[in-house]
């Protein structure tokens, strides 16, 4: 019973708090990073380190900042953050590094990591934070993934992956034969389709499960209401008895 | 660089809403109403501007000599907040009129990716102290034409009959791919 009530709360959290196409956090670098799988995978990487690590931080330090200078605080640990993540990317996956180019600089400018911040980090658990910061990079991360699959499959027709190191391709498939393919999806207007496609999709899920829920409630306010005749019109059979 | 073929291109053709995906949270945020995107536009013209040109000089004059060039993405976020905090008290007390069109916008910006993107850029792309003057006016001038557009869409947008799924940000989303379309014809222009 825990187990499963455990795995619906993490799909749930993918789902219904994802914070791209639930709470449009983080919007820019979706947008503009998601034409492969391999930068999707590279810049997820690069949030869940950095989220996790400044989640970690801030909640140690939250109780010794005057809540007056917090937000220049928060913004130099995530700054400093993310300048060493982007030094190691460029050690050891430059290829990466010079594909995501700006983008890794601006992690630190992204919502979601200042938002959990504010939202969670500072008033709650290290350990606490340090999940919290895990949970939101997955489904960042996996926000990601989705729109980049769409994207290459229908651009280039290929599901491919390389080894971001040495750029060499571990894995390659064509799913749409050579001359099929869609280019529109790289382009910048496949960007923005994608993400309206993705994102109207959450609401119609959210929509439908209010629904259901609402519709529950009815069901049970009438199974009520019949209950309550009932015993009204069984009390008066017993009178007129 | 020729200063007008650079102008242009930051304006219309690399528009850093519909090209480079940045500045994505006031675009979707305050384009409900017209007048709103329009003082988060002058809002923004304003402190991307004065951001980026400290920036530059913050570069070139302290970081560059003292050998600490890695150190510009904390010393630029940290420029740019102080900045705006003080742009704000500036503002609040010479013109309260402006600060009450402005105000409520200059706070948002800190966290506007498009100031910290243009900072870095006019560094990256090696740019003189007269190339950054026009990229920084040139790009939040584009941010500011794309979001005024994109508002009086939006407007007429608010009365349309759209799937329940589709209403919000998804049909806005719809929106930008078309303009992103119309934008890209700017390409062949210089």
């Amino acid at each position: 019973m825990s187990e499963s009530k455990k795995k619906r709360g993490f799909w749930s959290e993918m789902i219904y708090n994802n914070p791209v196409f639930g709470l449009y956090l983080g919007i820019c670098s979706t947008l503009a990073i998601t034409t492969t799988l391999n930068n999707a995978i590279g810049m997820g990487i690069a949030v869940i380190v950095v989220l996790t690590i400044s989640n970690i931080v801030i909640s140690l330090i939250a109780p010794l900042t005057p809540d007056e200078i917090h937000i220049p605080v928060y913004i130099v640990v995530i700054a400093t953050l993310v300048t060493v993540v982007g030094m190691l990317m460029q050690a050891f996956t430059p290829e990466l590094y010079s594909t995501l180019g700006t983008f890794i600089d601006l992690i630190v400018v992204n919502c979601i990591i200042l938002g959990r911040a504010e939202a969670f980090a500072c008033s709650n658990s290290v350990s606490d934070s340090a999940r919290d910061g895990i949970m939101m990079g997955l489904s960042y991360t996996f926000s990601l993934l989705a729109m980049s699959l769409i994207r290459q499959v229908l651009g280039t027709g290929l599901l491919e992956f390389s080894n971001p190191a040495t750029n060499q391709t571990i894995f390659s498939l064509r799913l749409i034969p050579a001359g099929f393919e869609i280019p529109v999806f790289t382009t910048q207007t496949g960007a923005f389709l994608t993400f309206a496609l993705l994102a109207a999709g959450v609401a119609a899920i959210k929509n439908n499960d209010e629904k259901k829920a609402a519709e529950a409630e009815k069901a049970k306010a009438a199974a009520a209401k019949a209950a309550a005749q009932a015993t009204a019109a069984s009390v008066k059979a017993k009178e007129a008895a | 660089m020729n200063l007008l073929t650079l102008f242009l291109s930051a304006l219309l053709i690399n528009n850093v809403i519909l090209s480079k995906f940045i500045g994505m949270c006031p675009f979707l945020g305050v384009s409900n109403k017209l007048s709103s995107a329009v003082g988060m536009g002058l809002a923004v013209i304003f402190v991307i501007f004065g951001a980026s040109v400290l920036s530059w000089a913050l570069y070139y004059y302290a970081l560059v000599p003292l050998g600490l060039e890695y150190m510009k993405l904390i010393c630029f976020i940290l420029l740019i907040a102080a900045f705006v905090q003080f742009v704000q008290m500036f503002i609040k007390k010479t013109s309260p009129s402006l600060y009450k069109a402005l105000g409520i916008y200059l706070p948002l910006i800190t966290t506007n990716c498009a100031v910290l993107y243009v900072a870095l850029d006019n560094i990256t792309q090696g740019y003189t102290f007269i190339e950054t003057l026009v990229n920084s006016i040139a790009v939040p001038a584009g941010f500011m034409l794309v979001l005024v557009i994109f508002a009086t869409i939006r407007e007429r947008l608010a009365s349309a009959d759209v799937p329940d799924a589709w209403k919000g940000n998804p049909i806005a989303f719809v929106v930008a791919a078309i303009m992103a379309i119309a934008f890209s014809a700017f390409a062949g222009l210089v």
